[in-house]
């Protein structure tokens, strides 16, 4: 880091935890969690805005951690996918996601449950129109969404919403 | 000086190195190095290219250039913070394209005015015009009950990119950009926007057909930001719609239609806006197509005319999305759909609209 510019300090409740950090203002979202955190569960794809595997919740609302700079965090509150899983069991979108083999290679997968939290706290019923518009920044290159899908359906209507 | 279809093969160049390389911003990347080239800066499409190439194809942790961070409190405090700072500083908003832009290290600021914890920066309001706080998100339009009254602002708001980039990107921020495929200035185009600014000389109205001036430029001075967009609510009989292609969501569209009519009755129009996103430098109004429906009935025969103009006013070059006829044939089609659209509108029947994927 060049000399003369001085770190920002970041507060943010990140799944539950409050942290406080000085970091460069160019550390990006998806470095924060990781580098700073150690919360490696947010996975960087593209890089480039367009993958949504680094999808994370900012104050309840989904971002690609990837586009959005650690001091535009500050003061909020962030949901990652290790703050999915309550007391070792699995968040039911998580068994959802298992139960129907909703991924390729999963490296994606992160991405794709923070997107499908966010839709279905917007539709707890989602119809298939709302699910293809929901994980719209996460659909991006590979195939075998119809798992993913399947599993988004198949969570829907059973409590599969934050906090539950 | 290259002339304008040299500078728009260019454009479509950057577009197909976009598609390879799965990154839209890649491609802007190499849509700015032509704006330079344009403006005589010659050294810049090659490095910026080879830049994009690079960093996009590396498949790397992408960072920006190092950058000195400031909190405006205020937009006063923002104007003169970026005064003082001077030509090395950019304000952010949303950061939905700057952000990507100072990874690929094709805007290199050395300081970052942040405009998103200035309070009260995001509203929508109702109250005979609608008004926009600058920082008011995508995805709060897409929602609001208040910008619903005119529906072309739906159809563009909720249609943008994808739900994550909604959440971040702000309506002020995009037209500040300039993009020529950018969603809303079509439609703030076809709607009369009026533009709020505030720069070190005080504040200023500016109409949006005014305030765009070409391909990522706009008539902002330095230091001077926007702190509103208000959108007049129209009178009864009158509905819009916008409508664009796009490969997937995150990307760019391909083509883009935005129609405003306002009628005289049922069947005779008073009044139409038709512009076309994307197949040129900046959203091109379609005079020839507003004349077809000026004070004429809206038959089958003159859609199919403002099809044509709509076709004939854009300027396709051929890339990985489509040959320029496909394009074109494109504008045409979306064109029909939202002259469509737009006149049930008006007629006070309620029709969702959504962008075409394909």
């Amino acid at each position: 880091m060049p000399e003369g510019i001085p770190r920002v300090r970041v507060t943010v409740r990140v799944n539950g935890k409050q942290y406080a950090r000085d970091v460069e203002p160019r550390t990006l979202l998806v470095q924060f969690l990781r580098e700073e955190l150690s919360l490696t569960g947010t996975h960087i794809g593209c890089d480039t805005s367009y993958c949504g595997a680094c999808t994370v919740l900012l104050n309840g609302e989904s971002v690609k951690s990837c586009t959005v700079f650690a001091f535009q965090s500050d003061g909020g509150e962030v949901l990652t996918v290790e703050g999915l899983a309550k007391d070792g069991k699995l968040h039911p979108l998580q068994q959802a996601f298992s139960d129907c083999h909703g991924f390729q290679c999963g490296y994606c997968t992160p991405g794709f449950l923070m997107s499908s939290i966010q839709l279905l706290e917007e539709h707890p019923h989602p119809t298939e129109s709302d699910i293809r518009k929901g994980i719209a920044g996460n659909t991006c290159r590979c195939t075998g969404y119809q798992n993913i899908f399947k599993a988004i359906r198949a969570a829907a209507g059973q409590g599969a919403e934050i906090g539950d | 000086m290259p002339a304008r279809r040299q500078i728009l093969r260019l454009v479509t160049l950057a577009q197909d190195f976009a598609c390879c390389t799965l990154s839209p911003h890649a491609s802007k990347a190499a849509q700015f190095a032509i704006i330079f080239h344009r403006r005589e800066i010659p050294q810049w499409p090659q490095r910026s290219v080879t830049v994009a190439l690079a960093l996009a194809g590396s498949g790397v942790g992408m960072y920006p250039r190092s950058f000195a961070y400031h909190r405006a409190k205020s937009y006063p405090d923002a104007v003169s913070l970026l005064g003082e700072l001077g030509e090395d500083a950019k304000f952010l908003a949303g950061g939905q394209s700057l952000i990507p832009l100072m990874k690929l290290r094709l805007s290199t600021p050395a300081h970052l005015v942040d405009l998103n914890f200035i309070p009260g920066t995001s509203y929508i309001r109702s109250n005979g015009v609608l008004r926009f706080g600058a920082l008011t998100r995508h995805s709060e339009i897409a929602s609001s009950a208040d910008a619903a009254l005119l529906p072309i602002l739906h159809d563009c708001a909720a249609g943008i990119a994808d739900p994550q980039v909604r959440h971040m990107g702000t309506i002020a921020g995009s037209i500040a950009e300039a993009d020529p495929t950018g969603d809303w200035a079509p439609v703030l185009l076809a709607t009369g926007a009026t533009v709020k600014t505030l720069g070190p000389n005080g504040g200023r109205n500016i109409q949006i057909e005014d305030f765009i001036r070409d391909a990522y430029t706009t008539v902002l001075e330095a230091a001077e930001l926007i702190t509103e967009i208000e959108v007049p609510l129209r009178a009864e009989r009158s509905g819009g719609a916008y409508i664009a292609l796009k490969r997937c969501a995150p990307v760019y569209a391909s083509a883009s239609v935005a129609v405003q009519l306002t009628m005289n009755d049922g069947h005779s129009c008073k009044d139409a806006r038709v512009y076309l996103g994307v197949l040129g430098l900046t959203a091109t109004r379609v005079n020839a197509a507003e004349e077809v429906l000026h004070n004429q009935a809206i038959t089958p025969e003159r859609i199919a005319k403002v099809c044509e103009a709509v076709m004939a006013a854009a300027e396709p070059t051929a890339d990985m999305r489509g040959s320029a006829d496909y394009k074109r044939h494109a504008a045409g089609a979306l064109a029909r759909l939202a002259v469509e659209a737009a006149l049930k509108r008006a007629r006070g029947e309620r029709v969702e609209v959504a962008h075409l994927y394909a």
